[in-house]
Parts: C-alpha cells; sequence; structure tokens
C-alpha cells in the first residue's frame, strides 16, 4: 500500500511541475501541452476499458468526434456556448458521448476479442461517414471553424488561462478514473479482464459492468472532444477518422495498459514526436512508426511495464546462471 | 430517375465490387488463416499502385506493371509477415532489419545535430554502419515477446507498419494524385442496349471474375486449398494431422498482398493513387470481409458486390448519409452474426 501512495505523490508532484513549468515556456508548448492534454483525457478512456475490463476498442474517436461536433454546431450555427453556457456544452458533451456509447454498446459490450475490435471499427465508420458526408450539419470534409473560444469572465481565448482550464479537467478525469478504478466496480471490471467466466460464475452480471465502463468512457471521450473542438479551433473528419482511435490505442499501449498515468505518458511522446519532431525533421513519421513497433515487439506492457520487465530478466539471468552452473561437467 | 440511371448505377456498383473483391477476398484469408487483423492491408493496395506507376514509367508498359506490382507486394508481404508476424524462426534478420532502421534514424538525427560531422553519403554511411552495429548488439540482448494469440497486439503492429509505408510512399513518390493510364484500347466505351459503358470497367468485373475463379478452383479442387480449408476452420487441427499452417499462411499472406496490390494497380486507373487512399480503402476491405464473413471466399465476393452496389447507390441516392448506409449495416451484421453472413463458426 505504501508503494501506491509514493506513485500517488509521484504523479501528483509531476503534475504540479508540469502546470508550473508549461506557463512559462513559449506559446507553441503551451498549446502542445493544451493539445497533448484534451488527448490525454481520450488516451485514459481508452484505457479504461483495455486496460481496466480488457476491451480494445477501435472507434473511441466516434465519442470523441460527437463532443467535438457537438460543440462545433452549437457554438456556430446557435451561437451556444461561447460564454457562461460553455459549461452547459461541456455537461452535454459528456452526455452525448456517454449516450452514443449507450447506444452502440448495445452492439459492440456482447461481442468478445476479435469481434469487439471490429464492430468498434464498424462504429466509428459510421460516425465518421456522417461527419465526412452530413454536409449541412458537419460542413463535409471542410469542417468547421469555430470563430473563437468562449469569454465569461476569464477569457479562454488566453492561451495560459485556457491551458489551466484544460488541466483542470483533465486533472479532474484522471482523479475520477482513479478513483473509479480502485472502487469495488473497477476491482470487479479487473476481474472480468483476467477471466470472464469465472466472475459469470461468481454471480457477476459481466455484460452489465462491460457496458457501463463503456458508457463512462464514452463520456470521457465525449469531454474529450468539447476540449479538443477549442483547442483546435477546428472540427473536421480528421477528429473522427479510423487512425484517430488507432492512435489513441497506441499511446495506451506504448504507455502500459492498466496504468492510466502510463496513457498520458504515451500521449505526451506521441504528440511530442508528431508535433515537436515535424517542425525539425521531414522523416518524424519513421520516428513515430518505429516507436510503435519497437514498443509491441519488445515492450507489450508499455513503458510503463519497464520496471518489471528489467525484474524479470534479471531473476531469468540467475535462473540461467544456476542452471549453467548445475549442468556444467564436473 | 430512368432505367438508363439504374442501370448506370448498377453496373459501376458492379465494378466497384469487382475492385473490392480483389482487396478484401485477400483480407479476408489472411483473417480466416491467421486470425490476424491486417490494418496494413490498404497500404498493399496504395503501395501496388505507386510500384505500378514507376514500372511504367520505367518501361512504358502497363500489362507488364500489373504482374510487377503485384509480386513485389507480395514479396514485402510475405517479408513482414515472416520476420514481424511470427516469433520464432529468422531472428537474426528480424534484429538486423530493426537495427539498421533504427541506425538510419540514429544518423539522420546525428547529421542534423552535427551536420560538419555527417556530411558525405560515405560519412553518413560508415556512421549508420557502426550505429547498426552497435544497436544489433544491444537488441540481441533484449528478446521479442512473442506477438502469436495476442490480437490487439498484432493489429497494431500492422498499423505501425501503414504508418512507416504510407510515409515511405510520401518520400518516394511524393505527395501528387497521380493517374495510372491505362492502354487506350480500354479507354473506349461499348454500347450495350443503348447504355454507354466504359471498356475499362467491364475489364475490371472479368478480371475480378477470372481471379474468383481461379481462386476457388485452387481452394476447392487442389490439395493446397484443402489445406487452408481445414485451416481455416481449425488451426490447431490441421496441424495435428500434418498440415504445414506455417507455410499456409505464408503462401496466404503472400496472395494477400499479391490481390490487394493488383487491385491497387487496377483501381488506380479511376480512384487516382495519392496519400490517404491506403486508410480510405481499409474500412472498405473491412466491410467487405464482415458482411461476407471471415475466411469465406465467396463470402468476400457476396461483401463486395454487397458493399460495391450500397456504395453506389447510397452516393447516387441519399449522399448525405451515404457511408452511413455502408457501415450500419455492417454494425447489424456484426452484433447478430459476428461471423458474418457466409463465415463459420
Amino acid at each position: 500500500m505504501a508503494s501506491q501512495q509514493i506513485k500517488i505523490l509521484m504523479v501528483a508532484i509531476a503534475l504540479v511541475a508540469f502546470v508550473f513549468i508549461v506557463p512559462q515556456s513559449g506559446s507553441f508548448v503551451i498549446l502542445l501541452a493544451t493539445r497533448a492534454m484534451a488527448f490525454g483525457i481520450l488516451a485514459m478512456s481508452v484505457d479504461l476499458l483495455l486496460g481496466y475490463t480488457g476491451m480494445s476498442s477501435m472507434g473511441q474517436a466516434a465519442y470523441f468526434g460527437v463532443g467535438a461536433y457537438l460543440t462545433a454546431v452549437l457554438a456556430t450555427k446557435f451561437h451556444f456556448g461561447m460564454g457562461w453556457d460553455f459549461w452547459l456544452v461541456v455537461v452535454l458533451g459528456i452526455l452525448i458521448g456517454a449516450g452514443l456509447a449507450a447506444l452502440f454498446g448495445l452492439f459492440a459490450v456482447r461481442a468478445g476479442g476479435v469481434y469487439f475490435l471490429m464492430i468498434t471499427l464498424a462504429l466509428g465508420q459510421c460516425v465518421w461517414g456522417l461527419a465526412y458526408r452530413w454536409n449541412s450539419l458537419t460542413g463535409g470534409d471542410n469542417g468547421i471553424n469555430l470563430s473563437g473560444r468562449p469569454n465569461f469572465g476569464l477569457d479562454l481565448g488566453n492561451e495560459v488561462i485556457f491551458f489551466y482550464l484544460v488541466f483542470g479537467f483533465f486533472a479532474v478525469s484522471m482523479l475520477m478514473m482513479y478513483v473509479l478504478v480502485r472502487s469495488p466496480f473497477g476491482q470487479s471490471l479487473a476481474g472480468i479482464r483476467e477471466r470472464e467466466l469465472r466472475m459469470q460464475i461468481l454471480g457477476y452480471n459481466t455484460w452489465l459492468h462491460k457496458y457501463i465502463a463503456f458508457i463512462i468512457a464514452g463520456g470521457f471521450g465525449g469531454l474529450a472532444g468539447v476540449l479538443w473542438a477549442h483547442t483546435n479551433g477546428h472540427v473536421s473528419p480528421e477528429t473522427v477518422v479510423l487512425t484517430t482511435s488507432v492512435d489513441a490505442l497506441l499511446m495506451v499501449v506504448l504507455g502500459g495498459a492498466g496504468t492510466l498515468i502510463g496513457a498520458t505518458i504515451g500521449t505526451a511522446i506521441v504528440f511530442g514526436l508528431r508535433e515537436y519532431l515535424s517542425t525539425l525533421v521531414p522523416w518524424w513519421q519513421y520516428a513515430l512508426g518505429g516507436v510503435y513497433v519497437l514498443t509491441i515487439l519488445y515492450l507489450p506492457m508499455g513503458l510503463m511495464g519497464i520496471p518489471s520487465r528489467l525484474r524479470q530478466r534479471f531473476a531469468q539471468g540467475k535462473n540461467e546462471d544456476s542452471k549453467k552452473l548445475a549442468t556444467k561437467p564436473s | 430517375m430512368n432505367t438508363q440511371f439504374w442501370v448506370v448505377q448498377a453496373f459501376n456498383g458492379v465494378s466497384y465490387g469487382a475492385l473490392l473483391f480483389l482487396v478484401g477476398s485477400g483480407l479476408s484469408l489472411i483473417f480466416g488463416v491467421m486470425r490476424i487483423v491486417n490494418l496494413s492491408h490498404g497500404s498493399y493496395f496504395l503501395l501496388g499502385g505507386y510500384v505500378a506507376l514507376s514500372v511504367i514509367h520505367a518501361t512504358g508498359s502497363w500489362a507488364l506493371s500489373l504482374p510487377l506490382a503485384a509480386i513485389a507486394i507480395a514479396a514485402l508481404g510475405i517479408v513482414m509477415e515472416r520476420l514481424f508476424l511470427r516469433s520464432e524462426g529468422f531472428e537474426v534478420v528480424r534484429t538486423l532489419v530493426i537495427a539498421l532502421g533504427l541506425a538510419i534514424l540514429f544518423t539522420l538525427a546525428f547529421q542534423k545535430w552535427q551536420p560538419h560531422i555527417v556530411g558525405s553519403k560515405s560519412e553518413f554511411a560508415i556512421v549508420a554502419a557502426i550505429a547498426t552495429v552497435v544497436i544489433y548488439f544491444l537488441l540481441n540482448r533484449i528478446s521479442i515477446v512473442p506477438i502469436e494469440a495476442d490480437v490487439l497486439r498484432q493489429v497494431l503492429l500492422t498499423v505501425g507498419f501503414a504508418f512507416l509505408f504510407q510515409q515511405a510512399a510520401l518520400d518516394i513518390w511524393g505527395g501528387n494524385n497521380m493517374d495510372i493510364n491505362p492502354p487506350p484500347a480500354f479507354t473506349r466505351s461499348i454500347v450495350v442496349g443503348g447504355t454507354y459503358l466504359p471498356l475499362y470497367r467491364v475489364f475490371m468485373i472479368a478480371m475480378a471474375i477470372a481471379i474468383g475463379i481461379v481462386l476457388w478452383l485452387v481452394m476447392e479442387k487442389t490439395r493446397m486449398g484443402a489445406a487452408v480449408r481445414a485451416t481455416v476452420d481449425d488451426a490447431q487441427m490441421a496441424r495435428g494431422v500434418g498440415i504445414d499452417t506455417n507455410r499456409i499462411s505464408m503462401f496466404i499472406f503472400a496472395l494477400g498482398a499479391f490481390l490487394a496490390a493488383l487491385g491497387g494497380v487496377i483501381g488506380g486507373a479511376f480512384l487516382g493513387i495519392y496519400p490517404g487512399l491506403d486508410f480510405e480503402m481499409l474500412p472498405l476491405a473491412f466491410a467487405v470481409v464482415i458482411i461476407g464473413g471471415m475466411g469465406s471466399l465467396g463470402g468476400a465476393a457476396i461483401g463486395a458486390l454487397a458493399v460495391g452496389l450500397a456504395d453506389n447507390f447510397g452516393k447516387a441516392l441519399f449522399p448525405e448519409i451515404s457511408y452511413f448506409t455502408l457501415y450500419a449495416p455492417m454494425v447489424l451484421i456484426l452484433a447478430i452474426k459476428p461471423t458474418g453472413l457466409f463465415g463459420r463458426e
């Protein structure tokens, strides 16, 4: 238990350091950090499914997308959500993400393994198809440009203020998900991940557990979408495209599934590579692809799995040594 | 909307379905045999088109570009399957390939940082060679975690490769939209019952039917085909009765890449070849596989026809929700019968 408290303390210190250091840097870094945090909420919601429930969703961008499109459509068509009603949009974004997940979950949750992967892919494509083609609502391929960020006494047009706001959402989301996975409900999710049949025999309604987790993840996805729309000032079908879902999955696997903090580390690395490295060198995508391939081949538990991998290696090394000793002819 | 409209749209739908059959059948067989969801399948389609462009540029022959591009991409597929989708065998080559790739990236970074040290090509080669050796020995200390039986990691690995292929294609062939021009003989139209039908699309349909028949004959009438079907039904049992499933998967993976690349060359004439086409074709190919059923050839044919027609009529009749009408049935089929319409449990 003590080690758990040390870990929490480390995360808290890292977050505090982050929130003090970033605003001192240039506007490029502030915007980059804001984008990464908004996307990080999505990545953590993927981790909730993948790392804690064992469901690998390939369509998480759908909830992200509806949140973002909701924000953009309300702002441009109804001039709603640019003042105090921004907070209403946040609530609506969470609700629409969760609502869509509640609908999609009816189809997806009972499927297992590779079929879950495929069905979430198809569901994500449904939303992408609407975003791409429903010109009158979504602006089609061009997407929607927002005219600015909300201003309710606090002017979110100011990068630093907006950074603090997104950081607040990010930290609260992380805390809520942490509390969730440590709760009895989260523990039974982990049980389902380990062995669903055993949980069923123990009398748990595993479908309902997975369904609720799916809805919660959808809600966080919607929240991330609302923040993303205001961070970028632009929403297009790119937001809901298949590669966005896959990116979120890769970030989680890169950092380490089932750790939440791993999802944020993965997000930070991918955003850093993609947006910072791309300003420096033209071959950044090789670096990104290489990171993915290496992680998957060598580090299935992600970066957070390195300590246990090392421990395992040392233990193995000892065993091998003792074997060598044992088989050495005397 | 007279009869003419319906005939033309149906014809376009069927010819698009013919193209989708080439992409989808390979994906379906790969899934059936290896249980791998191959997200780099769209890349094979795109790379096939690009290689064909280079062949046409070099030789001027369109007919030659078809087999050459398909064989080149099939070879790429074999390399990917042997080196990265199996953990046993070729460990040394795999580690070398990874080390070489990392070393080149490292040298590029070093060049960026210290341009006066790594200036010329020979200096670059020397630094890269040294880095390769060092990284090779470092990587040799770490063992690969077997990737078999982990669906998610296989999927993500193929995505990683799709990203790498995407960037490589961009670097080699540039970002412009290019067209593959078939011989002039194919650009004419034929008149059937007062309707003008482009000859090229007729050729596409004929090609898909011919390939479909050959595939069907191979699968149903040969020993190899029987072994493939046995592997689809129960890989463990097939191994038990002495079928070399390892060789079968290599063969199927190469075949899938071959067909996808062929589709890229044929489809390049009317879709164009451009960056991003890979991830546009991929979901369509998945729709084919899912509607038809994974690992079933006949299913892929029907799935391709259904997707081709749905796509064409959707775009013509209700453009605003056309993709929705394509993917929503896919969801329903998956929810009701996860193995697809013609897939076997």
